[in-house]
């Protein structure tokens, strides 16, 4: 099973980086003589109605939705790691305190949050993944310091602290590969959603600006035509779907193999 | 004893909302800061009469530090000035207060169809562990966190509504107009609901006390029906109630697909037209109504689970 959405994934994400190469199309280009038609051996997946091939706006589409759900991930992680591992081993005080900052941002509705971060900051990719890991770091930092506190008082950490190891020696090689695997598995739950969250946020029209084509604001863009060219909202919806149920599904096989237990 | 450790815990959990509400208007005070030209206009609109501006920039104290700035914008809060939006001119509070039971009417929908719904598939999956069954329902599970609910709304809609005609494609009316926006919100939900409430049951089916019920030779329909169920309703209502957020946010696309009248709709308007005070009031009433929920959802919690109750009162 793992094997067979590791090579779905594959498929995906190579198809998006060869996108320049492989895609029939150019994404951008209007052409009025082949308007919102069905699909068809020259055009697989049918026409926009500005002409363009859905096709290959839907591989460039990728190239956007996953790098920017992974760079998203990728901060989130970085973020979350950074403060989770100090907080957990700092302790006390400025652990409780952090800890603070990090239940008030969990408890925000994480779509509106990552509205009104794109209110303050002009609409695009980069302010896509801002707002997704202003949001994300927090859960990763739960965790992480969760694991971090359950290992603080462990022998090994006595002993290489015995050892006269720093604390940023005992930090680094000590604890993070602790935390390793969980990081793995995190990073494969989350990324499902974050596909979704950066889909829903170019749905509203916050996310990468027309022409550039990205997955969610072409079912937005397309979304009156629903009835006369159902292709134009059905295959890059599809597109978003696959891709996070990969993720999803790959996150969870990877929760099981390494006996973990995290929801969501 | 017992009333007195519950009174004493809400007074704890309504202390401990005080930095949680600061943070969400130090949040969109800083938005408000950080919008562009002047946020005594932004705050009115620029349609307002002159008198009106000159007096809400003297409530702002613009001249005055960041600190008092703050204090004076929470009185105004407070007073229920949300602003004005900037192409009505209408009060950004008095749409929301409409919007409002429109928006918890839908949500409330969708619970209707995913509490249940997503309580029995999650049942039946940890009493078929390891089947077809359960697989099926563990792959539909995981479609559904998958599935983009704006897309699977339009993908409802096209076969619903404009194929078969069974149901009005949107907007607001009698009941039928609520039965797609509720089932689209509900999916995300759902799904989420049986993987958790399967991994519940799951678990608690380990548990000695039902070996126990087992060996004392009570029926197994009944041990599972009756002694474990009732133990996994706790958690799952807690679930329940921490998913409201993902209501919110549900409804903001949901809304915007079927036309709905609710805050949802009303904040995509606002994001479309780069109407701040709307897009604002929306985030202040949407965090405040999520917060609120997870505190009665904690106090329920706490009543109902008086082993909650015993643990965090050492810690």
């Amino acid at each position: 099973m793992v094997k067979i959405i590791l090579s779905v994934l594959v498929v995906i994400i190579l198809s998006s980086i060869l996108a320049p190469l492989i895609s029939p199309f150019n994404p951008e280009e209007i052409n009025l003589d082949e308007l919102k038609q069905s699909p068809s051996l020259r055009h697989p997946l049918g026409t926009d109605n500005k002409g363009r091939d859905i096709l290959s706006r839907i591989l460039y589409g990728g190239r956007i939705s996953i790098s920017v759900a992974i760079s998203a991930a990728v901060l989130s992680m970085g973020i979350g790691l950074m403060v989770g591992l100090f907080a957990g081993y700092v302790g006390g005080k400025i652990d409780t305190s952090i800890m603070l900052v990090v239940d008030l941002i969990l408890a925000f509705p994480s779509l509106l949050l990552a509205i009104g971060i794109s209110v303050i900051l002009p609409p695009g990719i980069y302010t896509v993944m801002i707002a997704i890991a202003s949001v994300g770091w927090a859960s990763f930092a739960r965790i992480i310091r969760g694991n971090v506190v359950s290992y603080r008082e462990a022998p090994f950490i006595e002993a290489a602290r015995a050892m006269g190891c720093s604390h940023t020696r005992t930090l680094l090689i000590h604890l993070l590969p602790q935390c390793l695997p969980l990081v793995v598995v995190m990073m494969g739950l989350r990324l499902g959603g974050y596909i979704l969250t950066e889909a829903s946020l170019s749905f509203l029209g916050l996310g990468a600006q027309p022409p550039m084509p990205s997955w969610g604001s072409m079912v937005s863009a397309h979304r009156v035509f629903i009835v006369s060219a159902p292709w134009m909202v059905v295959f890059p919806g599809l597109a978003i779907a696959v891709t996070s149920l990969c993720f999803n599904m790959l996150g969870d096989a990877l929760r099981d193999r390494f006996g973990l237990k995290i929801t969501g | 004893m017992l009333e007195e450790t519950i009174k004493g815990y809400i007074i704890k959990r309504l202390f401990l909302l005080l930095p949680l509400l600061l943070g969400i208007t130090l949040l969109t005070f800083s938005l408000t800061k950080a919008l562009p030209g002047d946020p005594a206009l932004s705050l009115v609109g620029e349609r307002t009469s002159p008198e009106v501006i000159e007096s809400i920039r003297r409530e702002l104290h613009t001249d005055q530090n960041f600190f008092v700035q703050y204090l004076c914008y929470i009185r105004l809060l407070l007073k229920g000035e949300f602003g004005r939006s900037y192409y009505t001119n209408r009060k950004v509070l008095y749409d929301l207060m409409n919007k409002f039971p429109n928006t918890l009417l839908l949500a409330f929908g969708a619970m209707l169809v995913a509490v249940p719904v997503g309580i029995s598939l999650g049942f039946v999956s940890a009493m078929r562990r390891g089947t077809a069954v359960d697989r099926g329902i563990s792959s539909l599970s995981v479609l559904g966190i998958s599935l983009p609910v704006f897309w699977s709304g339009l993908l409802i809609m096209l076969f619903l509504s404009l194929k078969l005609r069974l149901l009005p494609p949107s907007g607001m009316g009698d009941w039928r107009f609520l039965i797609m926006p509720a089932i689209t919100l509900s999916l995300p939900a759902l799904a989420t609901l049986t993987r958790i409430s399967r991994t519940t049951l799951i678990d608690l089916l380990d548990l000695p006390y039902v070996r126990t019920a087992r060996a004392m030779g009570i029926r197994e329909y009944k041990v599972k029906g009756i002694h474990v169920f009732k133990n996994a309703l706790i958690p799952l209502v807690t679930v329940v109630g921490l998913d409201f957020g993902s209501y919110l946010n549900g409804a903001v696309l949901t809304e915007t697909i079927f036309g709905w009248d609710g805050i949802g709709r009303f904040a995509m308007d606002g994001i479309i037209k780069r109407d701040y005070p709307v897009i604002i009031g929306c985030i202040i009433v949407g965090t405040v109504m999520y917060v609120f929920i997870n505190l009665l959802v904690d106090i329920f919690y706490h009543y109902f689970d008086p082993r909650v109750r015993l643990y965090s009162d050492n810690g």
